[in-house]
């Protein structure tokens, strides 16, 4: 039974012709997954439920401040009759001092934190790339030069400055973006060119200089792609201090002007009535908590998807 | 035409090269010192040596990726690190490396199509359908598949990968081709068929070759010529029949000495010559000949004047104080 087992395996190996080693290789090869990034990405997921909860958690934040327009009320429709309800089957959250849903209110001022959040870490992430990889390709003294420069950048107080820009500009979401992302790029700058000093003495980028390619096709081409798995991960850390930061501008009045409200600016409206009604300061501090907590949970989980480097 | 030009141009000449690393502290790697010779179209020079000698960096210089320290890289009559330009654009084209590890000269992020495609689009050879069809022909070519142009690098063997790798540098049509170690990562059988492969590749089209590897049987079976190299000079150059028959330098012959012998009985009653000692270091190496230290024919001499390359027979040079007694 074994033997004629063996000796149809062994036909159907000669058959395909199993000492050609393209071939031979090829079989195992076949059974291998892809392991892309996204691969390990939701393999280290799965195995973390707490990532898979403030994946959950995010999701559901966003996707309701997106629906936001489809609540019955108006964010900013004052109704007095009805003024620091506590939470209630009409009105979730209750209602502020003014008797606007607070609910709504919250969904909006999400809208305004989750973009100002996205949109300051794009712009950090995107003037952190290019200076980091510039910075590390040339190196020697210009990437001294700027290096000194990021320092110098970073030692300055950023906060402190930011309010005091904010209170020369009329404040606005593209203000905010365009302040909070400039005073935010250089940890990823910093991440970014020690990878790409480490990511161009490698063989494969000889190899494409060896082949006539120029600076910027090797940074663009070899460089940038190879170091997306690092940047992902200071994206998420990068989103997660953005929202902070608009908040905490919010809170100190220098955020989005009224009746716009954004997280920040709805504690701060709290604050008079937090013996009251506790829940006014309660629900918008726990949606910055949990967003921010879960970016950055979600930003370690991601670093350990990614860079083990299992890709070869 | 007059009788200086049936006598054939070296494609590469190579002259008084050096290539030193500074190490910080004032302290100078001197990685490749003084190194000369000359390789012929059609024709390959096999560089030997152990680890850390300088045959990488050597062949790296002879490419333009590293600066040089002195001497000069002829590639055609044109100097390898005074082009600029179109010129260097078209040196590009013409010379390939054939890189040491298979696992970190492809680009992880890339398909194996773009990886050998890489070198067309930058020199604007093909479309893209075209492209598409070189590819696949190359890949056939080294032995593997057409349908593997879809795939990453890590779905490959070392064996495999090494194959895309001289795809990669065949695909530009270059004339010179720099093979780094191309099979020192690979296991033995794999070594045959990459070796055979490159020799296939150059009887085809004609491709020099300057093969740099420290396993000396592979050496011998593709090279016409071989360098043997030692602290970042070249100690003995010949023809691949001549050195393996009668070596004549003391390092050349130990090295030799352990090649093992297929046959059992030969191989228990031979001779090995054991080398005792270190290497030392190439920062500071010895004064006078380098491998006197380690050499059991060292002499007083030896520890005093450096032994300038001589030549002893037909294209038979050594740098060795033993071989030329009748000068001094």
């Amino acid at each position: 039974m074994n033997l004629d087992n063996d000796k149809i395996i062994l036909e159907e190996i000669e058959k395909e012709d199993a000492f050609d080693p393209a071939n031979r290789e090829n079989k195992v090869q076949d059974e291998i997954y892809e392991r892309g990034i996204f691969y390990n990405l939701l393999m280290s997921l799965k195995e973390n439920k707490l990532a898979i909860i403030c994946l959950i958690i995010l999701i559901i934040i966003i996707i309701a401040s997106l629906l936001a327009p489809l609540s019955p009320y108006d964010p900013d429709a004052m109704d007095l009759r009805s003024k620091l309800l506590l939470p209630n089957k009409e009105h979730f959250f209750g209602t502020d001092n003014l008797g606007r849903d607070y609910f709504t209110r919250a969904l909006y001022g999400g809208r305004v934190s989750l973009t100002v959040g996205f949109f300051s870490m794009l712009v950090s992430v995107i003037v952190g790339t290019i200076y980091g990889t510039i910075s590390g390709y040339i190196g020697g003294t210009i990437d001294n030069l700027m290096m000194r420069a990021v320092d110098i950048f970073m030692s300055v107080p950023s906060f402190l400055l930011i309010i005091i820009i904010n209170s020369f500009l009329s404040p606005s979401m593209f203000t905010m973006v365009v302040i909070i992302g400039m005073f935010s790029w250089m940890g990823v700058a910093r991440i970014v060119r020690a990878e790409t000093m480490s990511l161009k003495e490698r063989d494969f980028v000889l190899a494409a200089k060896n082949m006539g390619a120029g600076n910027m096709e090797i940074m663009l081409i070899h460089i940038i792609p190879n170091m997306i798995p690092s940047i992902i991960v200071a994206a998420s850390i990068s989103i997660a201090r953005a929202i902070l930061t608009e908040s905490s501008l919010s809170f100190l009045g220098f955020g989005v002007k009224l009746p716009m409200s954004s997280w920040g600016s709805m504690l701060q409206n709290a604050q008079s009535q937090i013996m009251d009604v506790p829940t006014l300061a309660l629900f918008p501090g726990a949606l910055i908590l949990l967003t921010v907590l879960s970016f950055n949970v979600l930003g370690d989980v991601l670093r350990n998807a990614l860079e083990p480097k299992m890709v070869k | 035409m007059c009788g200086k030009s049936i006598k054939m141009e070296p494609v590469l000449k190579v002259s008084h090269l050096k290539k030193y690393f500074p190490m910080g502290n004032n302290q100078i790697l001197k990685a490749v010192d003084d190194v000369s010779f000359e390789i012929y179209q059609g024709k390959t020079l096999g560089l030997v040596g152990e680890s850390g000698c300088g045959k990488t960096t050597c062949g790296r210089t002879c490419t333009g990726l590293y600066s040089r320290t002195g001497g000069q890289v002829l590639f055609k009559g044109q100097d390898v690190h005074e082009m600029r330009g179109k010129d260097r654009k078209d040196f590009t084209k013409k010379v390939q490396t054939i890189f040491q590890d298979p696992y970190a000269s492809l680009d992880p992020r890339m398909k194996v199509n773009d990886i050998i495609a890489e070198g067309m689009r930058i020199h604007h050879m093909a479309s893209k359908k075209e492209e598409r069809e070189i590819v696949q022909e190359l890949l056939r070519q080294v032995g593997l598949q057409s349908e593997h142009a879809n795939r990453y690098i890590h779905e490959f063997s070392g064996g495999q990968r090494q194959r895309i790798g001289i795809a990669r540098a065949l695909a530009i049509h270059p004339e010179f081709l720099v093979c780094d170690e191309p099979i020192s990562a690979l296991d033995v059988s794999i070594q045959a068929q990459i070796v055979n492969l490159l020799r296939e590749m150059q009887d085809k089209m004609g491709l020099t070759y300057l093969f740099v590897a420290h396993d000396l049987s592979m050496v011998r079976h593709i090279s016409d010529q071989v360098a043997v190299m030692y602290l970042g000079k070249i100690v003995e150059l010949t023809s691949s029949d001549e050195l393996y028959s009668h070596p004549v330098h003391p390092y050349t012959q130990a090295l030799l000495s352990a090649i093992p012998i297929p046959d059992p009985d030969v191989e228990a009653t031979r001779e090995r010559i054991v080398l005792k000692g270190d290497v030392p270091s190439p920062i500071s190496p010895p004064k006078g000949c380098r491998f006197r230290g380690r050499c059991k024919y060292a002499t007083a001499k030896c520890g005093e004047i450096e032994p300038e390359m001589k030549q002893i027979g037909t294209g038979h040079f050594v740098a060795c104080h033993l071989y030329n007694k009748e000068d001094a």
